[in-house]
């Protein structure tokens, strides 16, 4: 056990050092295929751990530090089902973005793949520990390796200036987590994850806890790209490479979201549980924001990239939402949710990046009627538009059922919202598929809205991003990845009993007083919390709202690209209130380095008011 | 956002943020007081469990050597990193500056600071060394000894030599310096847990608190660790140096 | 008496927002990276004046008696990660500015402008 849990994070590490060491003694595909070997073994370690973990949290202390009455001296990795699982879908989506980069980079060197195997060591890590700096610490390595990587096409202007953004703005997000951290240890004098919790729960919330809480949240918030701390998550998705957004948008957005999570059921559940109230509303409100500004913004674009890149921001939002609950129903439709819906994105950036390899531009006009040499591509971004919309038989139907079931009181308002959201990025992908093999839609975008989106066109061309030759013929090693992240997230829904027994596991994640006492090794403080009992409806109940998605999916896409056979009035009038709605909307998101960080305070100084005038 | 909106916004915002901090802060104990018993447990057993006069060093490498590791990295990955944005771009070559310089006369490095600098070099490798070895005795370490060692390079640079540095530094040799080094620090947490059960656990003998050799594999990784970052600091100043190449009319570096 | 005591942790909130004030007004990237390497100096502050004890020395028994009153070791141990990391960001986002200059000749954010679609 002890090596099992610490291999996925040192066997990729040793291996990136190997591979930098190798240096250009190795062949590029020997590199390759090194790189895809240690990724798939992290994915064979993650199912281990998972079927290993399925009872119980394994516990492992490094340098065998075992804690001494109940107080940690060392490091601990504490790891459960769902950060197993985290850490298998890691590996799952790191061995198909090395298998998709095989054909898609003409030349690249080791030091890519080097990059790519220490982001995958830093997330095993991080989904694997138990105290909260070394959570810290493995957050900063995926973080600068994140930078770098979606810097990595140095030709680009607006590679250099969505990586620039992405560092700083997450920088300050990171500041704000280690800061939050240093005053939770000055309170407790403890840097154990369990060990805070058992401190803090002794007493009741204070301006400490309030701010410290704060301080962690927004840190995290800005990883994960709750608004109003996303304004730099799609300038940097958008011009990274494909490899690389298969695991930015796959994984490290949801992140952000699995750590509020682990930190608030571990560390912040004992004192803040009186105030469940007030928290709830505000996770509600701040989840619902950002599902419906990344959706609108995605149905607004018409860059392939910064739409899936917006579809990203929005699907997090729903992610949250299930947290919002502070239920184990509500947090075991988010973990199913995230795992199926960021390997349905996954694919759809793959997807994205056939496109760009194959035709050299990414802007919907410009592909409009091209694919048809592609016909084949086309039924997949089908699928997966419906794997965002959340239809049966994909893993997010399941997710969505779930975090409407958590939802309790407000079921029907949280069904509405997934519906309406996931109905728009699943609107969006169906009319760019409609564009782009079908020929369908108008050919140029009349209105002033849209013709910001020619002059930035011709702008790009300018700065030599449409300079790309179209290249050869996409091979097997880009098609496949494909196929099997798409089935992955089938898989998940199709396995019977899935949803109950992640309800379980979720059980055990929020039990503060479990939680520790496994991790320190001290009888419990409080009685365990039952499973609430399972029941087969949710499936049932789900399934007319899922049907409402995809109807209003294909609706919505149908709308935009037959506008032009609606009357006129009714285009005209539909106009007036769209365009200058979506142009305050775009305005706001300027891609300035200024804008970002300003808004990440204003949402630090908002959230901070209603935190400190509710929670005490 | 305008500027000036921008910055109106911004200030708000930060007096909310200020307040809310300091109101936050006045939960801590005042500076001087530390009741934390993570510290005071360790200040009382480390040096006797493991025989490493230097506590923080013990904490760093032992207690949570695991963190220190993931910290090796996220310099291994940054200087990665520089290395990949810093790449030569098609169409991009070296060329020489005398283009630039357009008939400006560069002056050569004086005599003075050459001899000075090259005469310094010796001294400070030794004491990078000196740190990096009794890192687990007193103050100092792999961190801090290595980046002492890598301003070795510069003083080289500064002195005027960096013809010499280039060829001195053959890029492979620093690239597996750094790696080996990033890669030793992996391979000792593998024999702690083959030797101990644990990943990075202590199998090494302790030996007498106080001497060199001591406080088993502690002294090991700070070696790791003084190499990776030495050759990392290297690393990055030569791919800074090298975007901006200036070679002085006697192909020596100018000011 | 309340200020002087906590005066430490004013300090810090004060490099903190100053140092993000720098990055949001500046009109040069590399003095918005300074700045933002200032701004991580407020966690080195914080960290160290948490663990800081009055009259106590630094925790290296080499020639102090062993329960001499020392400060906190973690703090300094946590305070030197953190100075790695800040320091390899910083070199990072130099990185990207000079690449910046190399294509646009303008270190000047304001002149970025974000790719519309």
């Amino acid at each position: 056990m002890p090596a099992l849990a610490a291999l996925p994070v040192a066997v990729p590490l040793l291996v990136a050092a190997a591979l930098v060491g190798a240096g250009t003694l190795l062949r590029r595909r020997v590199a390759d295929i090194v790189a895809i070997v240690t990724a798939a073994t992290v994915t064979g370690f993650g199912a281990a751990l998972l079927a290993r973990t399925l009872h119980g949290e394994a516990v492992v202390w490094f340098g065998g530090w075992t804690p001494r009455s109940g107080i940690a001296l060392g490091v601990a990795f504490a790891i459960d089902p769902i950060g197993a699982g985290m850490v298998t879908l890691a590996g799952l989506l790191m061995t198909s973005a090395l298998t998709f980069s095989w054909r898609y980079f003409e030349t690249v060197g080791t030091l890519f793949h080097s990059l790519m195997l220490l982001l995958l060591a830093a997330v095993a890590g991080f989904c694997s520990s138990g105290d909260l700096f070394n959570m810290f610490v493995f957050f900063e390595l995926m973080s600068v390796a994140a930078y770098a990587l979606a810097g990595y096409k140095i030709e680009d202007l607006g590679s250099l200036q969505g990586a620039l953004n992405f560092a700083v703005t997450n920088s300050i997000g990171a500041m704000m987590v280690l800061s939050g951290t240093a005053l939770l240890y000055g309170r407790t004098g403890a840097l154990n994850l369990a060990q805070i919790g058992v401190s803090l729960a002794s007493a009741p919330s204070d301006r400490l806890v309030v701010v410290a809480f704060l301080l962690l949240l927004v840190g995290f918030f800005v990883k994960a790209a709750v608004v109003p701390f996303h304004f730099w998550l799609a300038d940097a998705y958008a011009v990274a490479p494909t490899p690389v957004c298969v695991l930015l948008a796959g994984l490290l957005s949801e992140l952000g979201v699995y750590a509020v999570a682990r930190v608030y059921w571990t560390v912040f559940s004992g004192p803040l549980e009186q105030h469940a109230a007030p928290l709830h509303a505000l996770l509600f409100a701040g989840a619902t924001l950002t599902a419906l500004v990344g959706g609108v913004m995605c149905t607004l674009q018409h860059h392939l990239a910064r739409l899936m890149a917006y579809a990203t921001v929005s699907h997090v939002g729903l992610t949250l939402l299930g947290i919002a609950v502070l239920e184990p129903e509500g947090l075991a439709g988010a973990a199913l949710y995230a795992a199926a819906d960021g390997l349905v994105k996954a694919a759809l950036f793959v997807l994205v990046g056939i496109l760009a390899h194959r035709f050299g531009t990414l802007y919907e006009l410009e592909l409009r009627g091209r694919g048809r040499e592609l016909r084949w591509a086309a039924p997949l971004l089908v699928l997966g538009a419906l794997g965002l919309a959340g239809a049966p038989p994909f893993g997010t139907f399941v997710g969505k059922a779930l975090i409407e079931e958590g939802a309790h009181g407000a079921a029907h308002w949280v069904a509405a919202l997934i519906t309406v959201v996931s109905a728009m990025t699943a609107g969006a992908v169906l009319r760019v598929t409609g564009r782009v093999f079908g020929g369908w839609g108008p050919r140029s975008l009349g209105g002033r809205d849209v013709a910001s989106a020619e002059e930035a066109h011709r702008q790009a061309a300018e700065e030599g991003e449409e300079l790309r030759a179209p290249r050869s013929l996409v091979g097997p090693s880009m098609i496949a990845p494909v196929l099997v992240l798409l089935g992955a997230s089938v898989a998940i829904g199709l396995v019977p009993g899935l949803s109950d027994r992640t309800v379980v596991v979720a059980a055990r994640f929020v039990d503060r007083a479990g939680y520790a006492a496994t991790v320190l090794g001290v009888p419990r403080a409080a009685p365990p919390v039952t499973a609430p009992v399972p029941h087969g409806g949710r499936l049932v109940a789900a399934a007319p709202w899922a049907a409402a998605a995809v109807a209003l999916a294909f609706a919505g896409a149908w709308a935009a690209l037959f506008a032009n056979q609606l009357p006129r009035t009714i285009r005209r009038r539909v106009r007036r209130i769209v365009v200058p709605a979506a142009r305050g909307l775009r305005g706001l998101h300027s891609g300035q380095l200024g804008d970002s960080v300003t808004w990440v305070m204003i949402g630090t100084a908002g959230i901070g008011v209603l935190l400190a005038a509710t929670l005490r | 956002m305008r500027p000036a909106t921008r910055r109106r916004a911004f200030l708000a915002a930060a007096a909310v943020v200020g307040g809310l901090l300091v109101w936050g802060m006045g939960g801590l104990p005042p500076a001087g007081v530390y009741n934390g018993p993570y510290g005071l447990v360790l200040n009382q057993v480390a040096v006797p469990e493991r025989h490493a006069t230097n506590v923080v060093a013990a904490v760093t490498f032992d207690y949570r050597g695991i963190d220190t590791m993931g910290e090796e990295f996220i310099l291994f990955a940054a200087v990665v990193g520089v290395a990949i944005l810093l790449r030569t771009m098609r169409g991009e070559a070296e060329h020489e500056p005398e283009e630039e310089v357009r008939g400006r006369d560069v002056p050569g490095t004086s005599n003075a600071v050459r001899v000075a600098g090259l005469a310094m070099l010796g001294p400070i490798v030794l004491y990078g060394i000196y740190v990096v070895a009794h890192g687990h005795l007193t103050p100092g370490g792999g961190f801090q000894g290595g980046v002492v060692l890598a301003t070795g390079a510069l003083l080289v640079y500064l002195s005027g030599e960096y013809v010499t540095l280039r060829r001195v530094r053959p890029v492979n040799a620093v690239d597996r310096a750094e790696a080996a080094g990033a890669g030793a620090y992996v391979v000792i947490g593998l024999f702690g847990l083959v030797a101990g059960g644990s990943f990075l656990y202590n199998a090494l003998p302790l030996g007498t608190t106080g001497e060199l050799v001591s406080a088993g594999t502690i002294l090991p990784i700070n070696v790791a660790v003084g190499l990776e970052v030495a050759a990392g600091f290297v690393l990055l100043l030569s791919e800074f140096l090298e975007q901006t190449l200036v070679l002085g009319a006697s192909g020596r570096t100018g000011p | 008496m309340k200020p002087l005591e906590y005066l430490p942790y004013l300090v810090a909130a004060w490099l903190f927002l100053v140092g993000v004030y720098g990055v949001v007004t500046s009109r040069n990237l590399i003095h918005a990276v300074t700045c933002l390497a200032v701004a991580q100096s407020s966690t080195y502050v914080l960290l160290l004046a948490i663990g800081f004890r009055r009259d106590a020395t630094a925790p290296i028994f080499f020639d102090v008696p062993l329960g001499t009153r020392a400060v906190d070791p973690v703090v300094a141990s946590l305070a030197l990660t953190d100075v790695v990391v800040g320091s390899t960001v910083t070199a990072l986002l130099l990185a990207l500015a000079v690449q910046i200059h190399k294509r646009l000749g303008t270190l000047d954010p304001n002149e970025l402008r974000s790719m519309k679609g």
